[in-house]
């Protein structure tokens, strides 16, 4: 990649232009002048900061157009504290590019090579040291050093296992058995399928032991949206349409495809819309996919009504709920 | 001898007679630094990273990392008697209660952004002038290196107030890990300390957050300004400016004071910053639980693209032998991310390979005349910028009244037809540019004076350009393609003929330019 072309011309000596500040005492009486103006104004600012800290109460605010109300001593701090620093750059930057010398100088870069004699005597001392540790001769010390260091790789490995519970059926496992009652979220009260107008959304957890105290490991795989369509709205297999009740359909509220809240529902398309990657699922066609990167339909749960008439799930998630996972068999 | 004299010459006995400093800072104060307005990114990566360690150790006085179940009793009305964890009320606590403490939430969430983004530019800029070449390649890697922490100890840091945007951020992580084959499943309940989202994981991250990652930071950004130093810094063309020396200013007193005075101007737009515009309103969001979400759930930016890949990959998953792969996890969020760092990191030698130059570079390329490199940058760009955009395509199409499926269409093909053509404008672009600056040497610059000729011809006056510039124009190095033979001088078939069709093409491609101007075609213009 030589180049054959020489340069037009590179004599051409770089040219320094005096500033007014070298030539005119008076602009650099001003200079100097402006940069003690912009030291003094970092000051102001340190006082604002001091007097809006110490004198101004937290429940006062102040209009300022575009911003609304603000809270005055956060503002009054702040700016404070903004102009205390910024000025002090400021103040420094003016003062280098006005008083302080301009003139360029030149360096000489060393070339990083080191020299063939150098790298010579590297290679010798290395090898010097390496034959000194004899590794090649001692046959059990260097075996019995890697099994050493080979074994000792491990504890830092076995350490880390308290870090967490294997996930054994975790995953797969919700708090929905056969006959677990649908209660309200939140509410926590019993659902009588005459509480749901068509049309109706409705958040829904099971009814455990403790429903005040939730952990929220249960409510990341919990939440049952019920919707009610009218019958004849559903385009659903026979075992799809055996899990509705009277036109009420529940899906698991996490998403198939990253465990979002699909918190979303279009009434008139009857559409659920996840809001993290907009995965779009049609309610009527037993919340199939049709927009987005979910590649599952949110599990459906089979639901009844119990003795009273309340809402109950007839039998646990046939499939895991939320995002998929190695270990998860589906069909 | 003034007293001050006498003072700074007995400190400076006193160090040398113990350290033996005195040569080597006196060397170091006279180090040169060449001067130019993108030489400043870096600066700024450096001081918000100190902005961010003062203003986060600030915030760890008051901030309790813990997701202990507390009932809010503080200064913020609409969120009183609600369950949350103590990490979230403990921020409502310096956001409301605590004198500065929104201020200084505010500062470091901004640095944070600001951190990023001259990380980012500082990229554009090192890679579009070629500064990564030789002998800067390590310092290379370790910037890349440095991003993708950036981006780790960012998604920390703003997933620990525990607010329900957050926590929805932590819920994609954590599905991210279990899409991992095999060990997934089991990484996601260490790290997680059991099933989604535990209670272990945000004094784990905290930890993380404020110790370990920032002490990397710091080792890193060490040595890589280390290496700044020892190898001194590039510094663009032009007259007096060779590949064997540096022209600048002297550390002291112009550098010392130019780059002091801008880490407190950094600082203090970030102040001015944190005072009036607000970011991350945690109180808006509420406490975090698995069942409820927010429209319009957003990472940061710097996280927005690898949300928006996410967004438009297609659903797909492998079912198989009791067994589930989830293609539109792990390409969007794992195997794209992963090629384009890791190909980021490599590019310094695919570039050496392709035009076969093992030589060090001090001069630093004007983009244009490098099509193919800064074409390929072009391309990047915009391959990141189209993900970005999907990344927010809910919030663009609330705001324009488009349909969210129309903006997704749109990435999913974009994203394959657009980089491409950005790279082939930009090359043609940059062809245009060099032909242009052939022209301006040869022909002079167009002074818009109109001359009519005694026949009646109107022709515009060019103007000879400055020496300075005509130097400039004619400083770069002609690109010429590797000469690589399938046969050797014997005759004898050489080996790896695949590759070498593959380096000779690419070689092709890299030195498509525009002829320099010759002495010889200068003569002729002068003899006119």
């Amino acid at each position: 990649m030589s180049n054959e072309l020489t340069p037009i011309d590179d004599s051409v000596a770089p040219q320094h232009a005096p500033r007014a500040t070298d030539i005119n005492p008076v602009s650099e009486k001003r200079a100097e002048q402006q940069v003690a103006i912009l030291f003094g104004l970092s000051g102001v600012g340190s006082v604002l900061l001091i007097y809006s800290y110490i004198f101004v109460a937290d429940n006062v605010f102040i209009f300022i157009p575009i911003m609304g109300n603000q809270n005055a001593q956060q503002l009054g701090i702040g700016i404070g504290m903004a102009m205390s620093l910024f000025f002090i750059g400021i103040a420094a930057i003016h003062w280098a590019k006005t008083l302080m010398p301009d003139k360029e100088v030149v360096n000489h870069r060393h070339e990083f090579r080191s020299s063939d004699e150098d790298r010579a005597e590297l290679v010798q001392t290395v090898k010097e040291g390496v034959a000194g540790v004899q590794l090649g001769r001692r046959k059990l010390i260097k075996r019995s050093l890697g099994a050493a260091v080979g074994l000792f790789a491990l504890p830092p490995v076995l350490l880390l296992r308290d870090l967490g519970p294997l996930p054994g059926k975790q995953l797969e496992m919700t708090n929905w058995k056969a006959g677990t009652r649908l209660l309200t979220d939140p509410g926590n009260r019993p659902i009588l399928a005459s509480d749901l107008e068509v049309g109706a959304v409705v958040q829904v957890l099971p009814a455990v032991d403790h429903e005040d105290e939730r952990p929220l490991s249960d409510i990341a795989k919990d939440p049952v949206l019920l919707i009610r369509l009218r019958p004849q709205d559903f385009q659903l297999t026979p075992e799809k349409f055996a899990m509705t009740h009277e036109g009420i359909i529940a899906f698991s509220k996490i998403c198939s495809h990253m465990g979002c809240a699909v918190a979303l529902y279009e009434q008139q398309t009857k559409h659920l819309l996840c809001p993290c990657h907009q995965s779009t699922f049609d309610v009527t066609r037993g919340a199939k996919v049709i927009f987005g990167p979910a590649a599952r339909p949110l599990p459906q749960l089979d639901i009844t009504v119990d003795a009273e008439g309340y809402l109950v799930s007839r039998a646990p998630f046939n499939e895991a709920v939320g995002p998929s996972f190695w270990e998860r068999n589906s069909q | 001898m003034t007293t001050t004299e006498k003072i700074v010459g007995n400190t400076a006995n006193f160090v040398d007679e113990r350290l033996g400093a005195a040569k080597w800072v006196k060397k170091s104060l006279n180090k040169v630094f060449p001067d130019h307005w993108s030489f400043m990114f870096g600066e700024v990566c450096m001081y918000s990273f100190v902005i961010l360690l003062l203003s986060g150790t600030f915030l760890t006085l008051w901030f309790d990392p813990s997701q202990k179940d507390v009932i809010y009793n503080g200064a913020y009305e609409p969120l009183k008697g609600l369950k949350m964890s103590a990490a979230y009320a403990s921020t409502l606590n310096i956001s409301f209660e605590v004198r500065g403490g929104l201020l200084m939430r505010q500062i470091h969430h901004w640095a944070a952004n600001i951190f990023m983004a001259a990380i980012v530019a500082h990229l554009l800029r090192v890679f579009f002038t070629g500064a990564f070449r030789k002998p800067r390649e390590f310092n290379w890697i370790l910037g890349i290196l440095l991003l993708t922490l950036g981006l780790v100890e960012g998604l920390f840091g703003y997933s620990l107030p525990d607010d329900l945007l957050s926590g929805t951020g932590l819920r994609i992580t954590s599905a991210i890990i279990q899409a991992i084959p095999v060990v997934g499943t089991y990484v996601s309940f260490f790290l997680f300390g059991g099933a989604f989202p535990g209670t272990d994981f945000i004094p784990r991250i905290f930890t993380l957050h404020i110790l370990l990652i920032p002490g990397i930071f710091l080792a890193v950004i060490t040595i890589h300004v280390m290496l700044v130093w020892y190898q001194k810094h590039t510094q663009f063309p032009g007259v007096g400016r060779t590949e064997t020396n540096v022209v600048g200013h002297p550390i002291l007193p112009v550098y010392m004071a130019k780059a002091g005075g801008f880490f407190f101007v950094v600082f203090g737009i970030t102040a001015f910053l944190g005072a009036v515009a607000s970011i991350n309103p945690i109180w808006l969001y509420g406490p975090y639980t698995p069942g409820q979400i927010s429209a319009g759930s957003q990472p940061d930016w710097y996280m927005g693209w690898l949300d928006g890949l996410v967004r438009m990959a297609p659903p797909l998953e492998t079912h198989a032998f009791g067994h589930t792969i989830s293609w539109n996890i792990l390409i969007p969020a794992v195997i794209v991310p992963g090629i384009i760092f890791t190909g980021m990191a490599l590019y310094p030698f695919i570039e050496s390979w392709i035009t076969g130059d093992k030589r060090e570079h001090h001069l630093l390329d004007r983009p244009r005349n490098v099509p193919n490199r800064t074409a390929l940058g072009v391309m990047s760009v915009t391959f990141v910028m189209i993900s970005l955009i999907n990344g927010g395509n809910d919030i663009i199409a609330t705001n324009f009244d488009l349909s969210i499926n129309q903006i997704m269409w749109f990435s999913r093909i974009g994203i394959f037809i657009l980089p491409p053509l950005a790279f082939i404008i930009t090359k043609r672009l940059c062809l245009s540019l060099q032909r242009a600056d052939r022209e301006l040497l040869l022909h002079g610059a167009e002074s818009g004076r109109l001359l009519r000729l005694p026949h009646g011809e109107f022709v515009e006056v060019h103007t000879p350009i400055s020496p300075e510039k005509a130097f400039l124009l004619q400083s770069h190095e002609q690109l010429t393609p590797l000469e690589i033979e399938d046969v050797d001088a014997r005759g004898v078939r050489r080996p790896g003929a695949i590759k070498n069709k593959i380096q000779r093409r690419l070689s092709k491609a890299h030195a498509v330019s525009v002829p320099k101007v010759t002495e010889q075609e200068l003569k002729e213009i002068e003899n006119h």
